[in-house]
């Protein structure tokens, strides 16, 4: 059994009540912290942990608050990221509604160390249900004056409320974001000037993820050099993963960084392999932003070491042979699952949440979805493939914000390690045709689901 | 049709949201009072709708249009009492998400993108909703329907059509299926 760290509780009755959650020692990081740290002392061992953010790109959390603008006099501010949008992630949405207290907890030790009076959390409008928990739990943490004026008798006061979004993937970028919570479309900044000078209605601000603010929480409990000794390398701590696809139990795993790909996928106390029997295809580990990888790649480097669930590790072997950890959505197929398929409800996706806003992309991905839908249907051409790969490189690093590269990155892979498959698709239409959404063998996955 | 006007308990909850932004940014309420606004106009939002809640944040009409239009949540359009939305990106297309459109347009003998013509269901596809581990799902108001199989849409379908009430991003159905 892997160490857990923030679902430590998972399961207890109650746990998302104020008086369960304390009874299992919550709110001692703040009490901790306000009563026996500076705020700068906070910050100190949250770069010790080596904790890195949880969000997708993995930068280090205790760096990014460094950055922070401490010396302008305008208000500073913490923005949780919950607009948790990735395809293949919703582990944002388990820690929010089974642990809002811990998550909230999060929020006060943090916003405490960056010296903010007031944090939002921008979370995703689909999950206006989660809002509604985390609602409840913050008024019971104020009644019970872990929020608002003078907390635990001290001259810190914070006030943290939710935000809610209304359907926009670009919102979890973290300037479209900060658009988004100032009434505005969700449109990517340019950068700089960065957040953390001038963020939130153009004051010092700092945007984490929600597990990277839950992760704060064990840190300050146990220190950060002893947060560090957990995981593997510079991917210290644990990792939540949500699992999803052709596995036979989905759902959000805590494991230690360091896990083997191979003992996730397959062992019982994880995901418990492929189910009826079908052998494992493909997997994208860390959201559809990042390389598909084929089976013998994802469980194996292409120098034959085993695989593990850790930043470098996942991405050992570049583009070429490796992928990202990414948000630790884990997207596994089967044998039966077509990879063009797969590869058009992605492109389909980036086509509908790109912004507009940069032409590469927006043409450009518009470009990538109705190429991929002639070939799914039967009416590609061979020169169809490497027009992909070409769409896809004009996209990459052209635009102001990454989601042109999220939707570049899984076009590439797709191509590189499955090019056969789309030769497949172009040399049999009549085959194609006969295909129902997407699947090698026929099935109804609503009978007996 | 009347000017849209919100009740008193909504322009309560209206205030509370406004005040808990700097004076002189009231604008950030913008996207929560157009929830508000659609939950109680009808599920979308007309231009009508929109100018009042402009007037309420006093900001200019076009400044909510060019917002309202940007957001997939919000409709410009009318819809039916329940608007059925279906995730089909990948984790839920490897679970069977284009069986379950094709089982609720037979069923519900409407295309996606279409309404009943008794003005009950509307079908949409999305994409990804952050229920990837739960799929085939599906979102009506403020609810997830996860791990649909053809029993489970039955049900859900006869118990929105039996409770007639217009679903909301902001409130539960209670139904349990």
């Amino acid at each position: 059994m892997g160490r857990k760290l923030l679902l430590e509780h998972d399961g207890v009755p109650g746990i998302e009540t104020l008086a369960v959650y304390r009874s299992k020692g919550g709110y001692a990081s703040v009490e901790k912290a306000l009563k026996t740290m500076t705020p700068d002392a906070v910050t100190e061992e949250v770069k010790k942990s080596g904790l890195r953010g949880r969000g997708g790109a993995g930068f280090p959390a205790g760096m990014k608050w460094s950055f922070l603008d401490r010396k302008s006099n305008k208000p500073r501010y913490l923005v949780c990221n919950a607009d948790e949008s990735e395809p293949g992630t919703f582990k944002d949405r388990y820690l929010m509604e089974k642990h809002p207290h811990l998550f909230i907890e999060g929020m006060i030790t943090s916003s405490y160390a960056l010296g903010a009076n007031t944090s939002f959390v921008y979370i995703r409008g689909e999950y206006y249900y989660v809002m509604r928990v985390l609602e409840k739990a913050i008024a019971e943490a104020y009644s019970a004056g872990w929020l608002g004026k003078n907390i635990l008798g001290t001259d810190y006061s914070l006030d943290l409320y939710v935000h809610i979004g209304a359907g926009a993937y670009i919102c979890g970028e973290e300037t479209a974001l900060l658009e988004s919570l100032e009434g505005k479309r969700g449109n990517p900044r340019m950068k700089p000037p960065f957040p953390a000078i001038a963020g939130l209605y153009a004051s010092p601000t700092v945007v984490n993820n929600v597990e990277t603010i839950a992760s704060v929480v064990p840190i300050i409990n146990m220190g950060g050099d002893e947060y560090a000794k957990i995981g593997i390398g510079r991917s210290t701590g644990t990792k939540l993963i949500s699992a999803s696809g052709n596995i036979n139990k989905r759902g959000v795993y805590e494991i230690e960084l360091g896990l083997p790909v191979e003992e996730f996928i397959f062992s019982e106390e994880y995901c418990g392999g492929i189910p009826n029997g079908k052998k494992m295809k493909a997997c994208v580990p860390g959201g559809s932003s990042v390389p598909i990888l084929p089976t013998e790649l994802i469980l194996k480097t292409a120098a034959g070491e085993p695989r593990l669930m850790s930043y470098e590790s996942l991405s050992d072997g570049g583009f070429v042979s490796g992928s990202m950890l990414g948000s630790g959505g884990f997207i596994v197929y089967d044998e039966d699952a077509s990879i063009p398929h797969g590869l058009y409800t992605f492109a389909r996706f980036y086509h509908h949440e790109s912004c507009g806003q940069c032409s590469p992309c927006r043409e450009g991905t518009g470009w990538l979805e109705k190429v991929l839908h002639r070939i799914i249907n039967g009416h590609g051409k061979m020169s169809d493939i490497d027009l992909l790969v070409d769409v896809a490189k004009k996209i990459e690093g052209n635009t102001i914000c990454p989601l042109g590269d999220a939707a570049a990155w899984p076009i590439a892979s797709a191509v590189r390690h499955f090019r056969s498959e789309f030769e497949w698709y172009i040399n049999n239409p009549d085959k194609v045709v006969k295909m129902k959404h997407g699947f090698y063998s026929a099935k109804n996955s609503l009978v007996n689901a | 049709m009347s000017k849209p006007k919100f009740s008193e308990e909504t322009l309560e909850v209206a205030n509370s949201i406004i005040a808990r932004y700097p004076a002189d940014r009231k604008k950030s309420a913008l996207i929560p009072l157009l929830h508000l606004a659609q939950a109680e106009f009808e599920g979308w939002l007309s231009p009508e709708s929109m100018d009042y809640v402009a007037s309420l944040l006093g900001i200019l009409p076009i400044e909510v249009y060019e917002v309202a239009s940007f957001y997939s949540m919000f409709n410009l359009k009318p819809v039916g009492k329940c608007l059925l939305e279906v995730c089909r990106t990948a984790p839920c297309w490897l679970r069977g998400a284009d069986d379950l459109v094709d089982y609720l347009e037979k069923k519900l003998k409407i295309k996606v993108g279409e309404t009943t013509p008794d003005g009950m269901f509307t079908l949409k596809t999305v994409e990804c909703l952050g229920s990837c581990g739960t799929a085939p799902m599906l979102q009506c108001g403020a609810d997830f329907y996860e791990n649909l199989t053809q029993e489970k849409t039955d049900s859900l379908i006869e118990k929105l059509s039996a409770a007639n009430k217009r679903s909301a991003y902001t409130k539960s159905n209670e139904i349990t299926i």
